[in-house]
């Protein structure tokens, strides 16, 4: 423990004396000191995810490939893609110098100090990447607007909305997840195609589905805008496709990339026969609608609808109070669930609602090319809509629609104001993910230090045009800071807590939700009102 | 001012990093009998809770003094009660006479860590924000930047995190330099209330405000300034001690109790100069007792004495910071039973000189955090304090550019090589040196710290690792080591030379404490010395 101690010191210590050479570079200061909240964050409260992980760094690393996707003896079997096995599998490989016992299958719920320690490294360490894939990012932000202030700049915005991304520091480093490299991945890929390395952009979100297959969703918008700006090489002057300009050779070696990386990702599974019992794993339509934790997207409104429409039916004597299911949905351990007046959702229309809700954007994407700004208003579309309707989904998913979004805000003063209503809202929704009184100033305090300065530098940035708010968001906004007092510090204290358990969290998805909905449909309204800017551009 | 927000993440920015080394493990952490000072605080609140006011600075069956008696000023008791009442309205458990003794669980300790978090946010921060928002010639970013890096400041943080005089004192630094005279003394006198090792910064507040009334005349304003000053004085020193002054032997006992002179010359290993000496003399066993106490108390009036003297004469808001650093330095380096803590107390007025020599006062307080390690060492929080220090190491690099500012001017010594430069012509070199002696510093602690926490010394042997440190420095550099320790004894000529220029007098004295610091390593015995 203490020899992992010292490598950090003295890799910060090597780190810290390359910014007094660099003259003060202000993005490195801001990734270091980034990287030194994260370590103080290290004695905090850690979710299952934590034995998650450490389960797959046991079953990768002592069981044959044959094996890993098939090992049950804890209940945290591998549901990822092979890519990400293989990170583990590496990972283990460093691990075994900390801690030999992690790497025991059957050794559940082990958590030494070491143990510990190298799993929050590691997440640390690898967070690097989206380090590097924040500062690419940065250089895509055109710098029209000189300011002489640095902390005035778009770039400097950015790379703090970025860097110290509340949701990112909070699911990562607290709740313990790998996503920081992950979304390293998509942000890089993302800078690719804004610098017109189109091949590069496809290969990277390509591993990047093979590590995690969430990011499906967006995959909508990388297939049509590659196929539409990459394979096309010319528009005609009007904007419209012009079909002899279309190349083979661009799409075979796009499909070509796209094909080697799954080879090798899947390959080795097809080669053993296990595909189908790969996909089972990672594919569990048998979970329910919501998670335990509603997610605040369409769903919430909907099962609360539902809940309020039985209440008022027992009120009224419509209901027969025998036929109502006992189970209630937010007490945290019923996955399935039985909806007592509206009509029960399957899958299949969870993925018909999302199908429908993705088209508009992509027509958008494949009629109205506007470049790599319109492909990125798509892929958060996606993302967006994916989340609002899709089964099962886990609140984490917001960040996927909140870190590309980032990147439009410190662009147009309109998509400051959907980044700002959507990021509050979506980080406030994380809050219920930790719940142990330890963290409770830490979430605080960093949604505070996020949110302002969020807000107030955008607005600073955009301050020449309108109000980045109407009254109504403002009010809206407003509104989470008693909502959150309501929730920690009032209801605890009131004689509900036992008898209504769930109702804190039933009001910060609902209301959550309300905001999501709200920024999506925003979003939605803007890239169909916008004028096509890019058109003029691209000829 | 237009950048509030950029104030308001600066202000929680230190608010999450104080709540975030919080949650690592306190002084004292399930080691019975004694336990820590985390145990003392309890147990004052437990005392000062269920005991009559009477019997609270007493021996007595309830209240062993031997157990972490109450050795604070009454304010400290009342901060206590008011604890001890909030704590009793959450658990009766964690103050009950007695049984509670020794108490531990995770709810008591985020308690615990809330009052201080509570304390520093209602007094400490608030003053460092509008001392920062105070400072005169200084652009609103500078100003931030400063907040950012006194908010940060790793020392302050690490030990006990957060302490409530401190902010006391800061308060009254903040009433006297912006020309609130009373608010300033009376929130001085508070702070001396909460805490008798305050009197370290007292003198130069006594000479600032006299230095002031005579400068409006003592015949006119200043007498009325005088008086006003002399009143407010009294009354605060009179409310705090109120329900002691009912017996001749209740303040007696309160001050015997305050200012314990029987303990000794220093403790165990303190960077001030008894300790270096003692390396080559042991004046511990050549000197009696009494002789000990007068020898230090006459040096630590006279290397003090110049820079007092030169603020009563011209009192001015910046003199008065740097006196308030070279007082406390003299204090910490030559007075009596000093506690390695107490360089708190010098730090917390280098903060506050950051802005004017940046280069100077960052290089002193990574020094300060860095001689408190041994004492962060056996509290576990080696990951914290290693990881406080770089963020205040970033924050003040980037901020400030530290090493764009080691010109003679930049660092107050123009007059100094001016005069050097008299009898040396060719004295144009300083800079150069002193960025190095920065390098090497830094390096020299850095190795340090991975040593100490790499290579355990064999069990029969704690002495073996500082002495192979000491032996390893001396074989290799001996005029370094010469100069890490002449400068201490030659430091009062040093002062009384540069009566013209308090600001340099403020880094002398800095420059020598900063090689002292590094002689804690030299003595011999890293564990073992305990004088008491």
């Amino acid at each position: 423990m203490r020899i992992k101690w010292v490598e950090c010191a003295a890799l910060s210590v090597m780190a810290a004396l390359s910014v007094m050479t660099g003259g003060g570079s202000w993005f490195l200061a801001l990734a270091l000191g980034v990287t030194l909240l994260k370590c103080l964050l290290i004695p905090t409260y850690h979710s299952t995810d934590f034995e998650v992980h450490r389960n797959w760094l046991a079953i990768t690393h002592s069981l044959p490939i044959s094996q890993w996707y098939y090992e049950a003896t804890s209940e945290w079997t591998l549901d990822y893609p092979p890519f990400f096995a293989w990170f583990e599998y590496a990972l283990s490989h460093v691990a075994k110098y900390f801690d030999q016992e992690m790497l025991n299958v059957h050794n559940l719920n082990y958590s030494s100090s070491r143990t510990l320690l190298f799993q929050r490294f590691s997440v640390i360490f690898t967070d690097a990447l989206f380090v590097y894939a924040v500062h690419e990012c940065c250089k895509c932000v055109d710098g029209k607007k000189a300011c002489k202030e640095l902390t005035e700049k778009p770039k400097f915005i950015l790379s703090v909305l970025l860097l110290w991304n509340f949701g990112l520091l909070i699911v990562d480093h607290i709740h313990f997840q790998y996503n920081g490299f992950l979304f390293g991945l998509m942000l890089l890929s993302i800078a690719r195609l804004f610098q017109k390395r189109h091949m590069e952009g496809a290969f990277l979100f390509a591993v990047l589905l093979h590590f995690k297959h969430i990011y499906l969703y967006v995959a909508p918008a990388y297939g049509i805008y590659l196929l539409r700006s990459y394979c096309f090489t010319a528009n005609k002057p009007d904007g419209s496709i012009r079909w002899n300009s279309f190349s083979f050779v661009r799409l075979i070696s796009l499909g070509l990339t796209v094909f080697l990386v799954s080879a090798l990702s899947l390959g080795p599974f097809l080669a053993l026969n296990q595909l189908p019992q790969v996909f089972s794993r990672l594919f569990p339509f048998k979970r329910g609608l919501c998670h335990a934790y509603w997610a605040p997207n369409f769903w919430a409104v909907y099962n609360a609808l539902d809940k309020v429409l039985s209440v008022i039916g027992l009120q009224l004597k419509l209901l027969d109070p025998k036929k109502i299911p006992k189970a209630s949905m937010t007490s945290g351990l019923v996955q399935q669930f039985q909806h007592t007046v509206l009509p029960s959702v399957t899958p299949l229309v969870t993925l018909i609602c999302t199908l429908i809700a993705i088209l508009p954007s992509i027509f958008c994407l494949w009629f109205k090319p506007q470049g790599p700004r319109g492909f990125l208003r798509c892929l958060i579309l996606c993302a967006l809509s994916s989340f609002m309707f899709g089964w099962h989904v886990h609140e984490k998913a917001i960040l996927l629609a909140i870190l590309p979004m980032s990147l439009l805000s410190v662009g147009k003063a309109g998509d400051a104001s959907i980044f700002l209503i959507l990021s509050t809202t979506g980080h406030y929704s994380l809050f219920p993910l930790l719940f142990t009184a330890p963290e409770l100033p830490i979430k605080i305090l960093l949604m505070l230090l996020f949110t302002i300065y969020s807000i107030s530098s955008l607005k600073t940035l955009f301050r020449k045009e309108k109000p980045l708010f109407n009254w109504m968001e403002t009010f809206y906004l407003l509104g989470l800071g008693p909502l959150e007092v309501f929730c920690e510090f009032v209801f605890p204290f009131t004689s509900w807590k036992l008898k209504y358990p769930f109702i804190p969290l039933l009001l910060t998805s609902v209301y959550c939700a309300v905001g999501i909905t709200y920024a999506w449909f925003k979003l939605y309204v803007s890239v169909f009102t916008d004028p096509p800017v890019g058109k003029t551009k691209k000829q | 001012m237009e950048k509030w927000y950029l104030m308001t993440a600066v202000v929680l920015l230190g608010l999450t990093v104080r709540w975030t080394v919080s949650l690592n493990s306190y002084s004292g952490a399930g080691k019975p009998p004694m336990f820590g000072d985390y145990e003392a605080q309890r147990h004052w609140q437990e005392i000062t809770f269920n005991l009559p006011i009477k019997q609270w600075y007493f021996n007595s069956s309830d209240n062993n003094l031997q157990y972490w008696g109450l050795d604070y000023p009454p304010l400290t008791a009342y901060h206590s009660l008011l604890c001890a009442y909030v704590a009793q309205f959450i658990n009766p458990d964690w103050i009950a006479l007695h049984s509670s003794r020794g108490y531990e669980s995770q709810a008591h300790k985020l308690f615990m860590r809330a009052t201080v978090l509570i304390a520093d946010l209602l007094i400490y921060i608030p003053a460092v924000v509008l001392h920062c928002c105070c400072l005169k010639e200084i652009s609103t970013k500078k100003k931030i930047a400063n907040a950012l890096c006194i908010l940060l400041y790793p020392g302050l943080i690490l030990i006990d995190y957060g302490h409530f005089h401190l902010g006391l004192a800061l308060w009254g630094v903040l009433g006297v330099s912006c020309d609130w005279d009373l608010l300033g003394s009376l929130a001085f006198c508070l702070a001396v209330n909460y805490k008798q090792m305050e009197l370290y910064h007292s003198l130069p507040f006594f000479c600032f405000l006299l230095g002031k009334c005579f400068k409006k005349g003592l015949k006119g304003k200043g007498f009325v300034l005088f008086v006003k000053l002399a009143g407010t004085v009294v009354a605060s020193f009179t409310l705090c001690w109120l329900p002691f002054f009912t017996e001749r032997a209740q303040a007696l006992q309160v001050l015997r109790r305050l200012f314990p002179v029987d303990r000794g010359l220093f403790e165990d290993k303190v960077a001030n100069i008894w300790c270096s000496v003692s390396v080559f003399l042991k004046i511990k066993d050549i000197l009696p007792h009494h002789v000990q106490i007068i020898v230090s108390f006459c040096l630590t009036l006279l290397s003090l004495l110049p820079a007092c003297v030169k603020l009563t004469l011209q009192p001015s808001p910046k003199g008065f910071r740097f006196t308030l650093v070279s007082c406390a330095l003299s204090f910490f380096l030559f007075s009596f039973q000093v506690h390695e803590k107490s360089i708190l107390l010098v730090s917390l007025p280098v903060c506050l000189v950051l802005s004017e020599i940046p280069f100077m006062s960052t290089w002193f307080l990574l020094v300060s955090t860095f001689s408190m390690l041994p004492l962060l060492l056996k509290d576990d929080l080696l990951m914290p304090s290693v990881v406080t220090t770089m963020a205040f190491f970033i924050a003040c690099a980037t901020s400030f550019s530290i090493f764009e500012k080691t010109s003679e001017e930049e660092l107050r010594l123009k007059s100094f090589s001016v005069s050097v430069r008299k009898h040396l012509p060719r004295f144009t070199f300083l800079p150069r040196i002193i960025q190095h002696l920065f390098i090497i510093s830094v390096i020299t602690m850095v190795l340090l710290t991975l040593m100490t926490v790499t290579l355990d010394p064999p069990q029969k042997l704690p002495d073996l690792f500082s002495v192979l440190i000491s032996t390893e420095l001396t074989s290799a550099n001996p005029p370094l080591l010469l100069r890490k320790t002449g400068p201490e004894l030659t430091s009062v000529p040093i002062f009384l030379y540069f009566i013209c220029g308090t600001p340099t007098t403020a880094w002398c004295a800095k420059r020598c404490h900063v090689r002292t610091q590094d002689s804690n390593w030299q003595t011999p015995g890293r564990q073992s010395r305990t004088y008491t």
